[in-house]
């Protein structure tokens, strides 16, 4: 690889942007020094489904040509960006990591890649997730697991592992995630990257393929701050197609990113979301973290939120439920896989058995999960009660924000594990949403931060930071003023830190 | 409440349209008897007079003004149909044999 491609695929999307803007490197360099990284190194990693070199090129030339003309760009011109593949991308496939939608062309584009359009985004191509987004390590998709560029025998996280992968292999600047339970903050922790779970309604879900309606949203992944803020002002604001997208100005997010400032703010540090069950080298990157906090000038109070010891068991009962409705549409009729079409089964037996052959054993284990607990007999017991759980979690966090402007944990209980350690045993798997989950049952927003490196194992270490709903600027307030912070004691971003593959 | 039984996740498996081999009938019966134990917990919070929160934002009665948008191009919806048929989805026959 020439050097310079070597330097571009290194920059800020911020950087990118306005040295492409300014003329110094063209879209069409910037974006055939990211192909040439994913050429280079995604054997290996596995970030990507899908690489859209060719409509990459052209898009980028578009851009090109649009500047030379003099046309006003946006923030993010001729950036390049990775999207995971449970967004709709006209004409190209999406499969969300399941087998049942090998070759997809959908003929749509979501709401999100449209926007990334329109913004004059590169996009490369479509990310590696567990399947339907159904876990925490990326090792359920259909298509064979990510690895995780800090150690290429653990995971990246999961379900968004290919866009956290993708960033952290620097094969993108920037990528989008989908977060129904921790799945962009969660990967962002275990490869030393930033994620943001937006306001619920914040971003619109049109072209999403949903796995539970009333949790999923998209949100971005970068490698600081400001990069997210930047891509999370692109993506997000009302969308008609979106009926539970909220008509509301999209709070300041870059304007907070470049302030960074925590002096006078409240810090609340979840007393559940710590302590037992979570890793030392966590803690003690978490508590130093802290610690930083409180010399820049917050002031850090203790909040308990109790209901959030029930949250694990809620979400696994009311995502289960949701998803096994919204599969439901995977019936191998109109789109996607069909198998058993012999002449002879009929409608339903050709069903059974598309579904049986196109899912894979994570999504038959929740769709099973789900059927259980919406039928008659263990309705209230299971998914009733989960609700109002779920209305008692929400009015923990209410609570909490009277006490603390912003609350903040470890956003995952360990650093990245092995590949094969968890993914035949369900519940050890769950518990590494167990710091996320509560955040997508309330519906309010929150981001994860790289936070140094455990002691034990060399391996990222991410700070979850929880703000109320619609107060997405909270997030990078803070997340910006500790990113600086962290940066002057190292001398670098984390990121830097990452093995050279 | 939390034992499921072979039987159990057979039917489930036949509610959920998912034609199960024995294999996994015997695994899942095993894992989900794990999880339901797990997920059990949340019946230990007293919840009788909590209101249940269905979705996060609560909103009502969206709508939008009446304007007709393109509908999707039919020839790629049908480019990614698994069968098709005078430009309809053919779909197997939809009733038993002994309705037919």
């Amino acid at each position: 690889m020439r050097s310079v491609d070597a330097d571009l695929i290194r920059q800020p999307a911020s950087v990118l942007a306005a040295a492409i803007s300014e003329g110094e490197v063209s879209s069409l360099e910037v974006t055939k020094a990211h192909l040439a990284r994913i050429t280079e190194v995604d054997e290996r990693v596995h970030a990507f489904l899908q690489v859209t070199g060719e409509a990459a090129l052209a898009a980028a030339e578009l851009v090109d040509e649009k500047r030379r003309a003099g046309a006003k760009l946006g923030a993010l011109a001729g950036v390049p960006i990775a999207v995971k593949d449970v967004l709709t991308m006209r004409g190209v496939p999406t499969t969300c990591g399941s087998k049942i939608l090998e070759g997809w062309r959908p003929p749509y584009d979501s709401t999100v890649v449209a926007r990334l359009r329109a913004a004059d985004m590169v996009i490369l191509g479509k990310t590696n997730m567990d399947e339907f987004a159904m876990g925490s390590s990326t090792e359920h998709s259909a298509y064979g697991p990510t690895h995780n560029p800090w150690d290429l025998t653990r995971i990246p996280g999961g379900s968004g592992g290919g866009s956290a992968a993708s960033l952290a292999a620097f094969e993108a600047p920037l990528a989008i995630g989908t977060d129904t339970g921790g799945s962009i903050r969660q990967p962002a922790a275990v490869t030393g990257t930033v994620g943001v779970k937006p306001t619920y309604g914040g971003v619109s879900r049109y072209g999403l393929v949903a796995l539970a309606s009333s949790l999923d949203q998209a949100g971005p992944c970068a490698r600081s701050v400001l990069d997210a803020a930047l891509l999370h002002s692109v993506i997000a604001g009302h969308d008609p197609r979106d009926s539970t997208s909220i008509n509301a100005p999209v709070p300041d997010v870059v304007g907070a990113a470049n302030r960074g400032d925590v002096r006078g703010l409240r810090i609340g540090l979840v007393k559940e979301l710590s302590g037992a069950g979570y890793q030392a080298g966590v803690l003690q990157r978490f508590n130093e973290a802290v610690e930083l906090l409180q010399g820049l000038g917050a002031e850090v109070v203790e909040v308990s939120c109790p209901n959030f010891d029930y949250a694990l068991g809620a979400y696994y009962l009311i995502l289960p439920a949701e998803a096994s409705s919204n599969l439901a549409r995977f019936d191998g009729m109109r789109y996607g896989l069909r198998a058993g079409d012999d002449g002879s089964n009929s409608v339903e037996q050709v069903m059974s058995l598309s579904r049986e052959a196109g899912f894979g054993a994570e999504v038959k284990r929740r769709i099973m999960l789900g059927t259980y607990a919406l039928s008659s007999g263990y309705y209230d017991a299971y998914y009733g009660q989960a609700q109002k759980v779920r209305t008692l979690i929400t009015r923990d966090f209410n609570a909490a924000f009277d006490k603390a402007d912003v609350l903040i944990s470890p956003t995952a209980p360990t650093t990245a594990f092995k590949i094969g350690e968890k993914v035949d045993d369900p519940l050890a798997m769950y518990l590494n949403d167990i710091a996320t989950i509560p955040v997508n049952l309330a519906g309010n927003c929150a981001m994860s931060l790289p936070v140094g490196l455990a002691p034990a194992d060399g391996l990222p270490v991410g700070l979850q930071i929880m703000a109320p709903p619609m107060a997405d600027d909270r997030l990078y307030l803070v997340g910006s003023a500790l990113e600086s912070a962290l940066t002057d004691k190292w001398g670098h971003l984390l990121i830097e830190e990452v093995p050279s593959l | 409440m939390t034992a499921i039984t072979r039987q159990e996740v057979a039917h489930l498996a036949k509610l959920a349209r998912l034609d199960l081999t024995a294999t996994e009938l015997d695994h899942y019966a095993e894992q989900l008897a794990v999880i339901l134990q797990s997920v059990a917990r949340i019946s230990e919070v007293a919840a009788d007079d909590i209101p249940p929160t269905s979705h996060p934002v609560p909103v009502e009665n969206v709508f939008r003004d009446d304007i007709a948008y393109p509908g999707l191009d039919r020839a790629e919806v049908f480019a990614s149909a698994p069968a098709t048929q005078d430009d309809r989805f053919r779909v197997p026959r939809i009733l038993d044999e002994e309705q037919a």
